[in-house]
């Protein structure tokens, strides 16, 4: 990922609404991300687009993954 | 070199639920506004909110402004001011009616009016018992308002400049604010808004503290760019903290968790509550139990390498139940703390949760400051609301769901103030010539600097600092080395290093700059409470105890006045409580108790 995508992302997960997201996206940053391939990488950026509440939905499981995509990602920062 | 200048009639920097509430009256008097956000306006901490709004509404039971009035001066321990209380509870039903209107959906009763629930602290009749006054979208309050405000906003044509950041207020020499400098994070590009009216509405600073339940983004810019521009900041020393966030995370754990059974222990896994809550226990007030907590920590009786927190305990609790009753506490302490509650019990600690303290404002949202003798000079073009703001509504402490009241109410007469104060002619003033200067002196030394302090252990210094110094529950001699030790960061804090040198979405930079508002709060913080010498609301010292002479430790003779902490030499004066409300009889003094 060029720089540019990389610190804008960045700022996208270190500055969310809830202190959740603040911490795992944070940490999944820091710790993981590096590791996935151009397309899971590319879910994470879009998985770090949504909503806050949509997201932390997924993460706790309170809410479906329907994109087959995103699946993986999520169950990576539920664990991470 | 030279600076592109952009000129609006307002700028408004934060897009939380203040920022948009000012922004609707802007924008919707005609006047060319622009709204200034770190983040995407939905993503403001607003977002968090969950407990509800408070407004008189009267919809469930019985129910009257000046009983809420009541609840809010008692609240404060009367370090309110009671002319700010009166106009804030009195619009409450005004601005939750009008939110109603621009789409925001409220839970509902049966026949279609907006349902209110009970919450700590609202009482009807002066006190007597409790009263559903809390108006709430299911449990996302706050993203439901913001995304009521949002559109509507839309709707009026407010220019938003998402994803740029405030550096520093622009004052002339007479005083005048005549705008921001900002930075655009995609280019790097400083910009100067010139405006006629320049509204903050930057929320909190919690983070100043190592544990807080407030999100990352709550780093004091406002204050740190009123406090560099020489505007003084009131009653810093009060700030709310809840007892049981997640040690070393903040994430909040919900008082339920100690209702259906759990205990708190300390490092020999007694339940330590038993000593100083007797009868209530672990169910005593939030304060008790956070002082109680705290008291165990600096007894060295916390657990952990640094002994620095104390243990909630449920695993006697039957796990069905829990999975039942307390649906995410097992998945939070997964997450956040690394335990699995059912087996081990949780890490806790008191936990920042809201600054009382802020920019000093009148109830018109005009920012105000000691000048020529007087205590209120308006700061001319200068407005303020929402948790940056200093009304002072909420004095010593807040009563819940009187935050998001706090925003609507005040960023909506900041903005009414800003058309008043335009349409009566307040023209763009001419900026003056070293405008960026100091802007530009700052992005140029963390460039340039080498040798300097790292922004992440300079951050960690403070947040220990004040965590261990200033916290819950306060000591005289901790607080005073909690001074020295603050003034020794504010050094490292001056003198920040960072690697990445490039201009586009450099986060280490908008960090660092960060880190240079969060320090101007957490100085402000211990320096007025060193100097605060009894104990009021959240502020409770431990050589200020409860006496005959002085319940809860609070001695108005005193005490009974604002702090106001310059930041040009580090110094704190005084201003009188307002103790006159507009209409009504003033809230006599009284012992808080509850
Ligand atoms: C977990 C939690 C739960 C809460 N629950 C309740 C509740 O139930 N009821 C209640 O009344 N209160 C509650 N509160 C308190 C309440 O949510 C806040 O006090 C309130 O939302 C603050 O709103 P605001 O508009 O002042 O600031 P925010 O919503 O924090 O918005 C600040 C805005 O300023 C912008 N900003 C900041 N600095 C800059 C800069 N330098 N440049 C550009 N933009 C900037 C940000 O991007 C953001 O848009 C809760 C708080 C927390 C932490």
């Amino acid at each position: 990922m060029e720089r540019k995508d990389y610190e804008r992302l960045r700022w996208r997960c270190i500055r969310r609404a809830l202190l959740e997201l603040d911490i795992t996206l944070t940490r999944f940053l820091d710790n993981g991300f590096d590791r996935l391939n151009d397309e899971d990488q590319r879910a994470f950026v879009e998985l770090a687009d949504m909503e806050d509440y949509d997201l932390w939905d997924l993460l706790t499981g309170k809410a479906e993954v329907a994109d087959p995509r995103l699946a993986p990602i999520v169950a990576l920062l539920r664990k991470s | 070199m030279s600076i592109p200048v952009l000129k609006f009639d307002a700028v408004i920097v934060g897009a939380g639920g203040a920022g948009l509430r000012s922004a609707i009256q802007l924008s919707e008097a005609g006047l060319k506004t622009a709204v200034l956000s770190k983040v995407f306006p939905t993503r403001s901490h607003t977002v968090a909110a969950q407990g509800g709004v408070a407004a008189s509404l009267g919809n469930s039971e019985e129910d009257h402004w000046t009983w809420h009035m009541y609840d809010t001066v008692k609240g404060s321990d009367w370090l309110g001011d009671q002319d700010a209380i009166e106009f804030m509870c009195k619009k409450a039903n005004e601005v939750v009616v009008e939110l109603e209107h621009y789409g925001m959906p409220f839970d509902r009763t049966d026949n279609g009016k907006i349902y209110q629930r009970p919450f700590g602290g609202h009482m009807s009749n002066f006190g007597e018992k409790p009263v559903r006054r809390s108006c709430a979208a299911a449990d996302r309050t706050g993203h439901a308002m913001l995304h009521a405000m949002y559109q509507r906003n839309v709707k009026a044509n407010t220019q938003f400049f998402v994803e740029w950041m405030a550096l520093d207020l622009i004052r002339d020499e007479e005083g005048h604010v005549l705008g921001v400098t900002a930075m655009e994070m995609e280019t790097g590009q400083i910009v100067i808004f010139h405006a006629r009216a320049t509204i903050f509405a930057t929320g909190g600073a919690g983070r100043i503290f190592y544990s807080s339940t407030n999100a990352f983004i709550n780093t004091g810019d406002g204050l740190g760019m009123a406090a560099r521009a020489g505007i003084p900041l009131e009653d810093m020393e009060f700030w709310q903290f809840h007892p049981t966030g997640v040690a070393g995370a903040g994430v909040l754990i919900t008082e339920g968790v100690r209702g259906e059974g759990g205990i708190l222990r300390n490092s020999s896994k007694e339940r330590f509550m038993e000593r100083y809550a007797p009868n209530a226990k672990d169910l005593a007030s939030r304060d008790v139990v956070s002082r109680a907590m705290a008291t165990e920590i600096k007894e060295g009786r916390g657990c952990g390498v640094n002994k620095d927190y104390v243990l909630l305990d449920i695993t006697h609790l039957d796990p069905a139940t829990i999975m039942k009753r307390l649906p995410g506490i097992h998945e939070i302490g997964l997450q956040f703390a690394g335990v699995d509650c059912l087996k081990e019990p949780l890490p806790v600690v008191p936990t920042c949760h809201y600054q009382m303290g802020g920019i000093p404002t009148h109830y018109s949202g005009r920012v105000v400051m000691p000048k020529d003798g007087d205590m209120n000079s308006v700061v001319p073009g200068f407005y303020a609301g929402g948790e940056c703001a200093c009304a002072s509504v909420h004095g010593a402490n807040r009563l819940g769901t009187n935050s998001l009241l706090d925003l609507l109410v005040f960023g909506k007469s900041a903005g009414d103030s800003a058309v008043e104060d335009l349409k009566a002619g307040r023209a763009h003033r001419e900026l003056p010539k070293d405008v960026a200067d100091r802007t530009l002196a700052r992005i140029s030394a963390l460039d340039n600097r080498k040798g300097g302090a790292n922004v992440h252990e300079t951050r960690l210094a403070m947040q220990r600092t004040m965590q261990d110094h200033a916290g819950v529950f306060r000591f005289g001699d901790m607080l005073k080395q909690g001074v020295a030790k603050i003034l020794e960061v504010e050094k490292a804090a001056r003198q920040l290093e960072i690697k990445d040198k490039s201009m586009a979405w450099n986060t280490a930079r908008t960090e660092a700059l960060e880190m240079e508002n969060l320090i101007e709060v957490a100085k402000a913080t211990m320096v007025s409470a060193e100097a605060r010498k009894e104990s009021r609301g959240a502020h409770v010292r431990d050589d200020a105890p409860d006496s005959a002479e002085f319940p809860n430790g609070r001695n108005d003779k005193e005490w009974l006045k604002h702090t106001l902490f310059s930041p040009v030499d580090n110094s704190i004066s005084y201003k009188p409580v307002n103790m006159q409300p507009l209409t009504v009889e003033a809230v006599a003094l009284k012992t808080r108790s509850y």
